[in-house]
Parts: C-alpha cells; sequence; structure tokens
C-alpha cells in the first residue's frame, strides 16, 4: 500500500503543521539564503525597506522580483514592467500544472487551489514534487500549504529583519549565496526524479538554456523550456514504445 | 521612479504580483484537466523541467553581481566538483555535493581575488 491509497487517520491540521516543519529543511534554508542576498541586492538598490516586504510576499518568485527591481529602478512605465515580469512568469504554469493533479483530490475546491498556486515557486514546487509521495493523498494540499505559506511569510520577515544589516558582505560571501541556488536546484531535481524523462528534460534544458541566453535572450526561458521539454518527452516516448515492442 | 507614497505599492501589486499570479491560476485551470497518469502531464513535466533547466543554466553562465566578472572555467569547475561529490556521496549526497561546489568556488574566487 502506498501513500497515495493508504487511508489517512490525521487531520488536516496534522498535515499542514508536518508542512511547515519543511521550513526546517535544506531547500528551505537555502532559499532563506537567496533572500538575504536579495535584501541586500534591493538595500543597495535604495528600495524602502517595506516596499521590499510587501514584494516578497506579493510576487513570491526570485527572477521575477529582480526584474521588477531593474524595472523600478530604470523608471520603466509599469506596462513595460508588467510585460517583462510576466514573461519571466509563463514558466509557472506548467510547474503548477504539473504539481495540481499530485496534490489535489476529487473534493478540492477550485478556489483553494487558485489560492495555493500563489505559493508555488521553483524552491516548493521542488521540494513538493519530492516530498508530496510520502504524504496520503487527501492530506497534500494542507501539507504544501503548511510548507508553502510558512516559507513566504519566513521570509517577509527574513528580508525585513536583514534588510541594513547586510548591504556590504565580502565579496566571496554574496558568491557564494547566489551560486547556492543553481547548485541546489540541480541536486534537487536529479533526486526528486521519479520518471527517466526528468533527467533528459533537464539536460536538454540546461544546454538550450544557454543557447537561446545567447542567440534570443529575450525570450530564452520559455523558448528552452518549450522546445527543450518536447523535444525531451517526444525521444523519450520513441524510446519507450521502442522497448514495449520488444 | 519614486519611492513615495502609494504608487510603488499599486505598480508592484500590477507589474509584479498580477503579472505572475495570472500565471499560476492558468496552471490550476489546465492541471484541473490533466489526468495523473496521461501522457500530457508526462509532456507537462518535460516542459516544467526544462523551464526551470533554462533558469539554472543562466545563472551559471550569465551571473550577475559578484560572479558577473568570475571566469567561466571556475563556475563550471564548481558544478563538475559537485557533481563528482554527488554521486559518490550515498545518503548525504545532496549537502556533500552541495558544500563540494561551494567550497572550489570559495577557494577559487579567493585565489582568481575577487
Amino acid at each position: 500500500m502506498t501513500a497515495d491509497t493508504a487511508p489517512d487517520t490525521q487531520s488536516q491540521t496534522h498535515w499542514f503543521l508536518i508542512g511547515m516543519r519543511g521550513l526546517f529543511s535544506l531547500p528551505a534554508i537555502i532559499l532563506m539564503l537567496s533572500f538575504v542576498g536579495f535584501a541586500a541586492f534591493t538595500a543597495e538598490a535604495n528600495i524602502p525597506v517595506d516596499q521590499v516586504m510587501f514584494m516578497t510576499g506579493m510576487v513570491w518568485a526570485l527572477p521575477a522580483k529582480v526584474i521588477l527591481v531593474g524595472s523600478m529602478l530604470s523608471g520603466a512605465h509599469v506596462a513595460a514592467a508588467f510585460i517583462a515580469v510576466t514573461l519571466s512568469s509563463v514558466r509557472m504554469m506548467p510547474m503548477v500544472a504539473a504539481l495540481i493533479p499530485e496534490i489535489r483530490d476529487r473534493r478540492t475546491p477550485t478556489w483553494l487551489l487558485l489560492i495555493i498556486s500563489h505559493f508555488v515557486a521553483i524552491t516548493a514546487w521542488v521540494f513538493a514534487m519530492e516530498k508530496v509521495r510520502d504524504v496520503p493523498r487527501s492530506g497534500r494540499v494542507a501539507f504544501f500549504a503548511g510548507f508553502g505559506i510558512t516559507l513566504t511569510v519566513t521570509n517577509i520577515i527574513l528580508v525585513g529583519l536583514v534588510y541594513g544589516a547586510v548591504s556590504h558582505f565580502p565579496p566571496i560571501v554574496s558568491g557564494c549565496l547566489f551560486f547556492l541556488t543553481p547548485v541546489y536546484f540541480l541536486t534537487s531535481i536529479w533526486i526528486s526524479a521519479r520518471h527517466r524523462v526528468i533527467y533528459w528534460a533537464l539536460g536538454i534544458g540546461l544546454a538550450l538554456g544557454y543557447l537561446f541566453a545567447v542567440i534570443a535572450p529575450e525570450y530564452d526561458i520559455l523558448l528552452a523550456g518549450i522546445i527543450g521539454g518536447t523535444v525531451a518527452w517526444w525521444a523519450e516516448k520513441q524510446l519507450r514504445q521502442k522497448e514495449a515492442g520488444q | 521612479m519614486s519611492f513615495d507614497g502609494v504608487w510603488p505599492y499599486i505598480y508592484i501589486a500590477i507589474a509584479g504580483w498580477l503579472a505572475t499570479d495570472i500565471w499560476r491560476w492558468a496552471g490550476v485551470i489546465a492541471g484541473k484537466r490533466i489526468d495523473e497518469n496521461s501522457e500530457m502531464l508526462n509532456w507537462v513535466r518535460a516542459v516544467a523541467t526544462a523551464l526551470v533547466a533554462a533558469v539554472i543554466a543562466k545563472l551559471i553562465f550569465f551571473p550577475t553581481g559578484v560572479l558577473e566578472n568570475s571566469p567561466l572555467w571556475l563556475r563550471l569547475g564548481s558544478i563538475l566538483f559537485g557533481a563528482l561529490f554527488f554521486f559518490i556521496g550515498g545518503r548525504f549526497r545532496q549537502p556533500l555535493g552541495i558544500a563540494a561546489a561551494m567550497a572550489f568556488l570559495a577557494a577559487g574566487l579567493a585565489l582568481t581575488g575577487v
């Protein structure tokens, strides 16, 4: 019997609390270190701390926030900033679409999914895709909400606390803080992959991410994701059908 | 732009929150229609993974801040060094791999005089 079919005797509060405990996990700690770096970045840019805390909670996607700050600093029109940020956030759609079938059950209301989708970003996505298989289906939404909401609120407070204290890190420390994010994402995706196609998509996505950043920098992430993901999916499916036919 | 008054908050709400969350809502609508064992979900998973991989590639190849001026071989060397420890690290492969990559990067940054 797997967690998927096991009867769930625990309450929703129990699973919410278990999700909250995820704050003391490696991914959450790495994300918090990244937010210390973000606080330093915004402090150097002289964005008021209450606005930094507001955007931490409201935007909840680090690359989108970096683009938003860049737009604010350059005095970009709100429509231009919207377009730049929205293009960087298209990736949220397939990420959420891949997560939803893993966590919902037949009774989960759509409005609840719409609310908790706000807390999906790369860290929470990687964490949830890895951990939800150990949670019975009826507890998964509560588990994800516990983790996602706690992580967001903690980082809003963290940014407020460290802003001002962190504007001048030694360069080696800021360099390592920055590099933690890609290294952590690589290891987590590898560990949480349950299908061969994930490894293929990771490899092809890395290569195309570099290629498109050079030849089409405005749409690089989007192109690498759609083309790379489709190629990986198609090639893996061909191999799977060939294996099945033998 | 000025950082006074309520305008920055409206700006952040429109260009930040709305610009990001409309894709999450679209993901919920799409995700509700996908069967957990379908070929469609395989494709969505592959695209989502490749998108994240592209973000990773950009952070490695085109970093901002301090690392912008660091040599590429140092960043790639750090990834490979971390991968080595990751694949031999057994149960502790994730913290070991990350620590090895960070140690390599920090040493390299110190030696190249950042």
